[in-house]
Order: structure tokens, then sequence, then C-alpha cells
């Protein structure tokens, strides 16, 4: 235990200190707010609200259409004013949003109800519940936890592991959070534990982060609950569920499966923080602490934000812009998005709001992209002991047989095998669009198919009538013979 | 050189053609390439929207065209340059731009039907070569989009020309990704 047990990965310089400098501020609740539909899930929920109704603070605005999404609430009071495309963190930067005006009365929905004795609550009904609170990872992934729960029970995963390693490199709202509200995360376990009637849990902390061991450990020995806090080696990317797995337990997530399928559950503290408040206090996920960096803005923080404001304020509530930043990135500076403006809305997946200035980026972002000289160094970093030299090789033919034989789809998209690359090859993005290309090819494959079974049944539908036409046809001529010499001879006998 | 030599030699080399030729004979009649497998294969690669472009009733008919050599492989613009390259590949040929005289390329489409305008006659219903619309004589007529090929065969028979094409929902997404970009 507590090894760095996946191959590889990268000691990164981290820029963490001078955001925790401050403690976390809240952020006041915005003039409106702009709520992605898509969280960051990479699904979309349906607006449940119309445009122009009132909403008090919590009330359910949108219901997801499948399970990959979570539910969202009105994060505000007020009145929704539009539901158009605006500008998102989401891949692509546009996406469904609901506008909504705060009316700044902070009117709270009857409906919400706090769930003071989760322990005598029956686990199903728990996970039900959590659904309708709309819980979802807040690591990152905006996952909704409702349906890693409800996964997990169904493969029988009773090892809960709880992920605080946080290694992207400037990323520390998950430390800020575990060191001020160290106790909701250790409820929060309890509560989990509880919903998946786990054996054990594990709080898995990078060893770069001292204080939030020290808060966890407190908590937990206050609360009485059985919940190991384990220290681990800071090395990128220690965080991604998969390598966090095999550090901790030693075993590896098959391809394309879930940890849920070597009994493990993994869910990120600051959602069982989320889990926390929602049972003390009714709270549905409508704020979450992030962490406000970079070089380009004058004080940066930790802040605790609805969800859906814009980042413009929460750029205000650091202090505002320093300078003229380069980038404004969504996320770290390893796996984040650049942003397309700073209009756009937190999102429950939104860990990050990275103004970076030409100092703040790693060469690659700015460099001119060179041939690939196969040296390997990519190959010798990649945490899921994949070949990249090879996986690009495929990328740029456009070989599809290729990227899969090489592993694309175990590429967890981690940004290692981009830092290390001497031609400054932005691989990691390249492989993001190969695997969108994989999956649109794989949706026209299946409509294709599907076109071409509805054509067939179709064929064989109207074969079928004719030859019943004919059939019927083929009688009455015959009646009609028999008949013949009758004065009621059909005309059209008549001429055969 | 006597003559038993040379007609020895005759022999051997009649006796040696013959042998052959029974064996290629008896190969080509019992061993015959598996047409059948060939279509199938050709016919996974075709996009299946059965638009008839190619001036064949449908992608399967095509796809034995190509088999048995009636057909080039560039006659098929919903599937594009990507749709040769795969048959060529498959074919062992040499990939080659889509034949302008068949139409071009326009990317993922699907019909939508302005309800507004249509006077329910039901004419486009038969056309729809996947049953992708619904409607009656007298009703409103509309388009499964998540079924429809984009094939354009409904344009034709509406007497009102209240069929359009609109890009798919996904390509839509995808084109204007590509605007913001």
């Amino acid at each position: 235990m507590a090894r760095n047990d996946f191959p590889a990965g990268l000691v990164l310089d981290a820029h963490k200190a001078q955001a925790l400098r401050e403690p976390v501020v809240e952020v006041p609740p915005p003039r409106y707010v702009a709520l992605a539909l898509d969280q960051g899930s990479g699904s979309e929920a349906e607006p449940v609200v119309p445009v122009g109704a009132s909403v008090r603070l919590g009330t359910i605005v949108a219901r997801p259409s499948d399970p990959f999404a979570a539910v969202l609430h009105a994060p505000v009071s007020g009145r929704v004013a539009a539901i158009e495309v605006r500008e998102t963190a989401a891949a692509g930067g546009l996406g469904r949003c609901m506008v909504i005006e705060n009316d700044g009365g902070d009117t709270r929905d009857e409906a919400l109800q706090p769930c003071l004795d989760y322990a005598a609550t029956p686990p199903d009904e728990l996970i039900a519940r959590l659904r309708e609170a709309g819980i979802a990872g807040l690591g990152g992934a905006a996952f909704p936890t409702a349906t890693k729960l409800a996964t997990a029970r169904e493969r029988d995963a009773r090892r809960l592991l709880l992920n605080g390693a946080e290694c992207e490199p400037w990323i520390c709202c998950d430390d800020a959070l575990m060191r001020s509200s160290a106790g909701d995360v250790v409820l929060g376990a309890k509560i989990l534990m509880h919903a998946l009637a786990a054996e054990s849990c594990v709080i898995a902390i990078e060893d770069d982060k001292p204080e939030a061991i020290a808060a966890v450990g407190t908590a937990a020995r206050d609360l009485g609950a059985s919940v190991t806090v384990t220290a681990i080696p800071a090395v990128y990317p220690q965080g991604a569920e998969r390598q966090l797995v095999t550090t901790i337990f030693g075993d590896e997530v098959p391809a394309r499966g879930l940890p849920a399928d070597i009994g493990v559950t993994c869910q990120n503290v600051s959602t069982a923080a989320a889990v926390a408040r929602w049972a003390r206090t009714g709270e549905p996920c409508t704020s979450r602490v992030v962490t406000v960096t970079g070089s380009g803005v004058a004080r940066p923080r930790n802040v605790l934000a609805r969800i859906g404001t814009p980042l413009s304020a929460l750029i205000e509530a650091a202090g505002g812009y320093r300078g003229e930043p380069l980038r404004l990135i969504t996320g770290g500076n390893m796996t984040g998005r650049a942003a397309p403006s700073d209009e756009l809305g937190l999102t429950k997946a939104m860990n990050c709001v990275l103004a970076a200035t030409f100092a703040d980026l790693d060469a690659r972002l700015v460099a001119q992209e060179l041939p690939c000289i196969r040296c390997g160094d990519c190959a010798t970093v990649c945490p899921a002991a994949l070949l990249p030299q090879q996986l690009h090789r495929a990328a740029l033919a456009g070989d599809a047989a290729g990227l899969l034989r090489f592993g694309i789809w175990d590429c967890i998209d981690c940004g290692c095998c981009d830092f290390v690359c001497p031609s400054q090859i932005p691989l990691a993005w390249r492989f993001r669009e190969a695997r969108r290309d994989l999956r649109a090819q794989e949706a026209a494959a299946e409509k294709a198919a599907a076109a071409r079974e509805r054509f067939e049944r179709r064929e064989r539908r109207l074969q079928d009538a004719a030859a019943a036409e004919q059939c019927v046809l083929d009688a009455v001529r015959q009646q009609a013979r028999a008949n013949a010499g009758t004065p009621a001879t059909p005309p059209t006998d008549r001429a055969e | 050189m006597s003559i038993e030599v040379v007609l020895v030699a005759c022999a051997v080399a009649f006796a040696l053609a013959l042998a052959l030729g029974l064996a290629l004979g008896w190969a080509a009649s019992r061993l015959t390439p598996a047409t059948g497998r060939l279509v199938e294969q050709i016919d996974a690669l075709l996009p299946q929207t059965q638009c008839g472009q190619c001036l064949y009733p449908g992608c399967r008919p095509y796809a034995a065209a190509i088999a048995n050599g009636e057909a080039d492989i560039n006659r098929c613009p919903p599937g594009g340059e990507a749709t040769v390259r795969a048959l060529a590949a498959l074919l062992d040929r040499e990939a080659q731009p889509l034949d302008p005289q068949y139409g071009a390329s326009k990317g993922a489409v699907v019909a939508w039907i302005d309800e507004e305008r249509c006077i329910g006659c039901a004419r486009c219903l038969p056309a729809c070569p996947v049953d992708a619309i619904v409607g009656a004589a007298r009703y409103t007529h509309t388009v499964i989009s998540a079924q429809c090929t984009g094939c354009e065969l409904c344009l034709p028979p509406c007497p009102v020309d209240c069929i359009v094409l609109r890009p798919a929902p996904a390509a839509s997404w995808r084109a204007s990704l590509h605007r913001a970009a």
C-alpha cells in the first residue's frame, strides 16, 4: 500500500501554495446563472420548467434522459429567462444552457428535506434520494453519484475509496475543502459506506497535503468512523481513478471496465462532502468549491460558488485579472480545456479556473508541433502503459484498427505524453479527437445497420403484399373461368 | 537427336497440359470465389441510405454490381470519399475521386416536413425506403429524424414541396463546433 504502483507517471512542480494562502470565500450569488444542461458528464439533462417560470433555490429545473447526467436544481431563486445555446465548458465550447435571473431572495424550495437518519434509511432509498439531490462527481467528471452507487451495488463492490489525491499541479480545491470541512468529508464517507453496505473505506490523500491528512484523520477519530486515511506519493496522475485504485489496492481495473468490476467504488472527497451537506441541511448539489488561480489573477484563492456563476464573477472574487492572461483554462493545465470566454457558467465538473499567462504555460502549449522522432519518451511516462508514438502514427493515418490494437480506449487523457514530447506534439488532444471519430464511426455503422434492417423488412412486406394481391387476383380469375358461359362473365375473362 | 526423344517430350508436355487443365477446370467449378460473402462485405461498407443515386435500387444491389465488376466503386455520394477508400481497401483497388455524375457528397442530412404546408396527401409515405415517415391521408406527416437516412426520395413525390433537407442533428453540432474553432 501507499506506493506509486501504476507504471511511470510524472513528478510535476506544484503551484498550489499561492491559492491556499487565503481561506475559502463565498462568492455572492450572481445577478444571473447560466446552467449548462450538460454539467460535464457528456449527457444533457432535459429542462422540466418552461421559460418564464419562477423557481426557488433548489427547485428541480432539469432531469436526465439517461443514467449519465444528474438532476439539475436552481442554484438561485428567480425566473427562468432563457433556454438557449451558449458558450459552455463542454468539448467544442457550445451547449444548451438554462439562464435563471436571480431575484436576490434565495427563497428555499419547501420540498428540500435533510436526511439526518441516513443510517435508518434503506440503501436503495438512500441512493434514490441522492439521485434526486443531483449529487455528481465533483472531482471533474460530473458523473451522477447515484448511478455509480447503483452499479456498485449491482456488482457488490464493497470497498469504498475516497479520492483526495488531487494531482493536477494548480488545483487545490479539494485540499482547501478537506482542511475547512473535514467533518463533512468523513460524514459523507459514512453515508456512502451505508449506501454501499461497504466493509471498509480508504481516504487517499497525496503526501504533499499534510494539513488535509491531519484534518481528515482528526475528524475520522472524532466521528468514530471506520475509515483509513492513507498518504500516497505525489505523482501525476495519482488522482486518476484507475491509477489510484492500483496504488491503493494493487489490482488493475480491466480495460474498458470499471473499478466496480474488482469490487471498488471510487468517489471524490468533495463529492462525499456534498453528500454530507445534503444529508445535514437538505441542500442539493447547487454549489461547489473551485480554485481560481494562475499568474493572471490578482489574488489566487479557493472560492465557494453557486453552480452557473459566470467565470468573470469567480475571477472578480479572486481580485480580478492581473495583466492580460494568455489563456483562460477550465480544469488544470494538464487536462483542462481552454474556455471560449469568461461568460460561461461554473459547472459541477469544474474544479479550477486557471487564468494562465505565458510563464504559466508549458512550452508545448505555445510552441510549434514538429515531426515525431520516435524517441519513445512518451512510452516511458504513460501511466496506462501504452505506446503513444504508435497511437499517434495510427491516428494520423486514420487507421481505426491500429488505434484499437494499441489500446486507444485505455488512454486516460492525462497528457503525460504531451508534457515530455520533445517535438511538442499535442498527443492527448489528438487521441481525444481519434476517440471522438471512432465513436462517430461506430454510431454511423449502427445507424446504417438499423437502416438496412428497416429497408429489408419493408422489401419483405411489399413482396408479401404483392404476393397476397396476386393470390386474390388468381382466385377471382379462377372463379370467373368456372362461371364461363354464363351471362355474368366479366369482360376481362373474355379477352383471355 | 532421335525422333523418340521429341515424341516423348511432346507426350510429356501434352500430358502435363491435360492434367493441369483438368485440375484448373475442376477448381473453377468446385472452388468458386465466395461472391455472396463479398457482396455482404461490400454492403457492410455502404451507408445504407437506399437512395439509389448510384442508379441501383438500393445499397445491396449496388454491392452486388460492384462484386460482379459491373459498377465502379465511386458511385456513392452519401458515403463520400471515406466509403470509396474503404471499398478500395477491401477490394485491393486504387482509391479514386467520387464520380460527379452521380452527385456530390453533402454530409449527413435528414428530411424535414414543414407541417404548416403539408396537405396530407400521403404520397411521400411509400417513397421512403426505411419507413421513416409517419402520417395518413388528410393528416399531417412527419419524419422520424433518427430513422431518416437523408436519401431525398421523398422530395419528388411531394406536390407542394414542403419537404426540405436539414443537417442531421449530430452533424449540425459538429458543424457549429468547426465554426467556433
